[in-house]
């Protein structure tokens, strides 16, 4: 049976799922539930300094949906906590007292004085609560301030913020990035630089989830205006993955504890997470759509998956696809596969030949005989995968690698066994010199 | 006499057997429906269409919030698009053809999101369509049924001004005399029949039947084309002693009665109905018997299911509605008390080696209070005074539904190859009007 518990920088927690600082974490009321429902932890939603900012009265979300209207996408404009801070450190304390087991890290959002992270570091350490999270991701409302994106697009504050807050403090500090940036890569150094304990990511991607054609205006729409929101959901998956794979195989911040976060909604979201490094994975899209309760198909699609493929704890498969994440320049050139259309399984649809005839190769037949049939012309197949992509049946279009040493009828050359790249490509002006073979 | 009596069941009863037999979607409902299309290329719905109608387009638009969009779509194709969604048989067409059927064995609803879109845009609209420049010239349509009404759309699109000649004093022909009643509710016939005349440029002569009012040659005089969508005029007799007992009837016209009937508990049904035939009037009359308020209904077929005309939806639909199906069985003598039908004697059938239907020799009686007759209808063809050639008893048409006559093109029931179907009267009618505008403009 698989071991869950998850060991973060000293944080212990029964499993890594934590629930990410955000509107289901601003109160005791939600994060009891949660706890009482099986997350692991939460990252309470992010403290300012009082007196309290004030939240818009109108919609502060908007979402783009894909088919059956499952939610793809949502965006918002909330700020951080609109009640008192001393309410929520009260509660913060309350809770870790009601859950010791149980992770709780909080998110701060000040000014950028020092004094100002050292005042409300000293204030969280007394609740007992187990490390901080610093927010320099919210890219809305608060960056206009000067806080949020507007301190994580800039490493040098990054790292400043991070030093005062680490010399504030016994609790470990996990640094939230923002998206919102070129190159993931320098803000994560900077934070490694200024002694973070770890790094968070992402938070949410600017974005205008749609316009309203009646009204002319962004949705969500105050009183006939809007303002860029942040995305989050299944949507920004990819972005956070890319994000995180960077930073796991930069060498700079190699070895820096990651929590994941962006998009996961089900263990297998979780796991690759967990597999390009991270210790522990943050929701709070999937919970904001269904409610707490996914937390147990979480844990036991892991915990499954964990002992289908023989891994005892988080450790042993963290970080495993690190390794194979690489430049484009090292792929292997004379690696050649090719479509292949499992006719059982076909439903005929045609919108791999559709696809391919339209917007690709004209690798797909459509009728064969005068008979509808789509079957993969390996001839000009370039084995894209675009037809896997498009095709609504799950396993029926699978790339099948040529076995080397067979002939690849597009180009009527042999598959080669040997691994070449573009680095030594006889096309690569820049290429070094071949090898003599 | 046979128990044939009116007012079997409570009218609230009878409002509700009638009601429509397939509700339509609501917009949640469509939109969720409109979600399972897979935009297939080259979409085997749309082959397996008549009338050709985009189908993954017009449903891809319900999608988007494009209703009156989808509704062009459809309209495009097919001017009578409404009925068609109520009473084609989707599920030997477009929904047979459905991927999802291999998929999941679960097609997508594509009648129901067709009248989605249609009842939307009815709702909205008068009518389909921009009339282009007058050329001047006029077109006879002979008969107000579908056929004519969509080569009259078609024509009337195309500039020409038409004058349909229809017998009857209502248009619409099979749609508004010979559909089961729960299949087009609330007078939908004749609110397609206004919205088809709603472009302009068609005028229909009520009262004036071929050969009768009107000639043949005397309509090619007086106009630059003539099409004859005649329908069938005639249903197929038993050819067995009693034809004419009380509570023998034909189940065309008594569908017909019933469908025109205001109040449904005015119509006569007996208390034990045979009907006779495998066709969809034969389930339509022994469905609507039962919902009227026989007590026993049973169909008499002398093939098998499989040979069967009605698809097995209808079917399901009779055995749902206590209908008792009997195969393999031929009548063989009308049994009479007095005046009166009492009773039915057949012969179980059975194919032979070389696969022709023979009887077996062993009979049996049903006792019965009507009978009715739905072997088939067939064309009348005196009124064309032999003027147009005929082939094994209907009008012989090319591919663009023209007859042996000049200037004369037909279509629907009455060419050979008619297949019953509103749908594929509709084709017959557009493409006619096609080849009449070439040429009238040639």
């Amino acid at each position: 049976m698989a071991d869950l518990r998850s060991n973060f920088l000293g944080i212990k927690s029964p499993n890594p799922f934590w629930l990410a600082s955000a509107p289901p974490t601003d109160k005791q009321y939600n994060v009891e539930r949660a706890f009482k429902a099986g997350w692991g932890g939460v990252v309470w939603k992010t403290l300012g300094e009082d007196p309290e900012v004030v939240n818009v009265s109108g919609p502060r979300y908007g979402a783009t949906h894909g088919g059956d209207r499952r939610l793809a996408g949502l965006n918002n404009i909330e700020l951080i906590t609109d009640r008192p801070l001393e309410v929520n450190l009260r509660e913060i304390a309350e809770v870790k007292k009601n859950f010791p087991d149980r992770a709780l890290v909080v998110s701060l959002m000040v000014p950028c004085e020092e004094k100002n992270w050292t005042s409300i570091v000293k204030r969280v350490e007394a609740t007992g609560a187990d490390g901080i999270e610093l927010n320099f991701g919210c890219p809305h409302g608060m960056s206009e301030r000067g806080m949020g994106s507007a301190v994580g697009q800039v490493p040098e504050y990054i790292e400043m913020v991070t030093r005062w807050c680490k010399a504030a403090s016994r609790m470990p500090v996990i640094v939230k990035l923002t998206p919102n940036i070129t190159d993931i890569r320098y803000p994560a150094r900077a934070a490694h630089k200024g002694g973070a304990d770890a790094v968070s990511l992402i938070n949410t991607v600017s974005s205008i989830v749609s316009v309203d054609l009646d009204n002319f205006a962004p949705v969500p729409t105050i009183d006939g205006k809007g303002s860029h929101g942040g995305y989050c959901g299944p949507a920004v998956k990819p972005i956070a993955l890319n994000m995180v794979a960077e930073i796991a195989r930069d060498l700079e911040t190699a070895g820096l504890p990651i929590s994941g976060i962006g998009g996961i909604g089900t263990w297998r979201d979780a796991a690759e997470f967990i597999a390009l490094g991270c210790g522990t994975v943050q929701v709070c899209t999937a919970v904001m759509t269904y409610g707490f309760k996914i937390v147990e198909e979480m844990i036991d699609g892991l915990s499954h998956y964990m002992d289908t493929k023989g891994f005892r704890t988080i450790d042993d498969f963290r970080g495993m696809a690190v390794p194979n994440v690489t430049d484009w320049r090292y792929l292997n050139l004379n690696y050649v596969a090719k479509a292949k259309i499992d006719q059982d399984l076909c439903i005929k649809c045609g919108r791999c030949h559709i696809a391919c005839e339209d917007t690709s190769h004209q690798a797909i037949t459509h009728l064969v005989n005068g008979v509808r049939h789509f079957e993969v012309k390996d001839e000009e197949c370039v084995g894209c995968n675009l037809c896997v992509n498009v095709c609504p049946v799950d396993g029926c279009i699978t790339m099948e690698p040529m076995k080397p040493g067979t002939i690849d009828p597009r180009t009527g050359r042999a598959v080669s066994d040997k691994y070449a790249n573009w680095t030594t490509h006889p096309n690569n002006p820049t290429a070094v010199g071949v090898a003599a073979e | 006499m046979p128990d044939i009596s009116a007012g079997r069941l409570e009218t609230a009863e009878l409002t509700k057997n009638f009601a429509d037999i397939h509700p339509p979607l609501d917009r949640h409902e469509a939109v969720v429906e409109s979600d399972r299309c897979y935009f297939c290329y080259d979409a085997p719905c749309t082959i397996a269409c008549p009338t050709s109608i985009d189908i993954p387009m017009f449903i891809r638009k319900i999608g988007t919030g494009n209703v009156d969009g989808a509704a062009e779509t459809i309209f495009s194709s097919n001017i009578l698009g409404g009925m068609c969604a109520r009473v084609c048989p989707t599920e030997e067409l477009c929904e047979e053809a459905c991927v999802r059927n291999t998929a999941e064995e679960k097609p997508v609803r594509i009648g129901l999101l067709q009248r989605f879109a249609t009842d939307h845009y009815l709702g909205g609209h008068d009518h389909f369509g921009t009339r282009a420049a007058s050329t001047g010239k006029t077109v006879a349509v002979v008969g107000a049924g579908p056929a004519g009404l969509a080569c009259a759309h078609e024509l009337s699109l195309k500039g020409h001004d038409v004058v349909v000649y229809e017998a009857r004093a209502k248009s619409g022909g099979l749609n508004e005399h010979g559909i089961a009643t729960y299949k087009a509710t609330d007078n939908f016939a004749q609110k397609e029949v206004d919205f088809v005349l709603g472009v302009g440029g068609i005028r229909i002569e009520h009262g004036k039947a071929l050969g009768k009012d009107v000639s043949l040659a005397d309509l090619k005089a007086r106009h630059g084309a003539v099409f004859l969508g005649l329908g069938l005029q005639a249903v197929n007799a038993l050819g067995l002693e009693g034809e004419d007992l009380a509570g023998v009837t034909d189940a065309v016209r008594w569908i017909e009665d019933l469908r025109q009937a205001a109040d449904k508990a005015s119509v006569p049904v007996g208390r034990r109905v045979v009907v006779i035939g495998g066709g969809m009037t034969a389930v339509d009359a022994a469905v609507q018997a039962r919902k009227l308020g026989a007590e026993e209904v049973t169909m008499l077929y002398r093939r098998g299911p499989e040979q069967m005309n009605a698809s097995e939806f209808e079917r399901e639909l009779a055995q749902i509605n206590g209908v008792k199906l009997v195969y393999w069985a031929a009548p063989t003598r009308l049994i009479a008390e007095g005046n009166g039908i009492a009773g039915i004697e057949y012969e179980t059938t059975r194919l032979d080696d070389s696969g022709k239907l023979v009887g077996t020799g062993r009979k049996a009686t049903l006792a019965c209070d009507q009978v009715m007759k739905a072997i088939g209808q067939v064309f009348v063809a005196e009124p064309l005074a032999d003027t147009v050639a005929l082939e094994k008893g209907r009008i012989k048409v090319d591919g663009e539904q023209r007859t042996s006559a000049a200037g004369v093109w037909a279509g629907g029931d009455c060419v050979l190859g008619g297949e019953d179907l509103t749908v594929q009267a509709v084709d017959h009618g557009k493409r006619a009007a096609q080849s009449i505008h070439a040429s009238l403009m040639a």
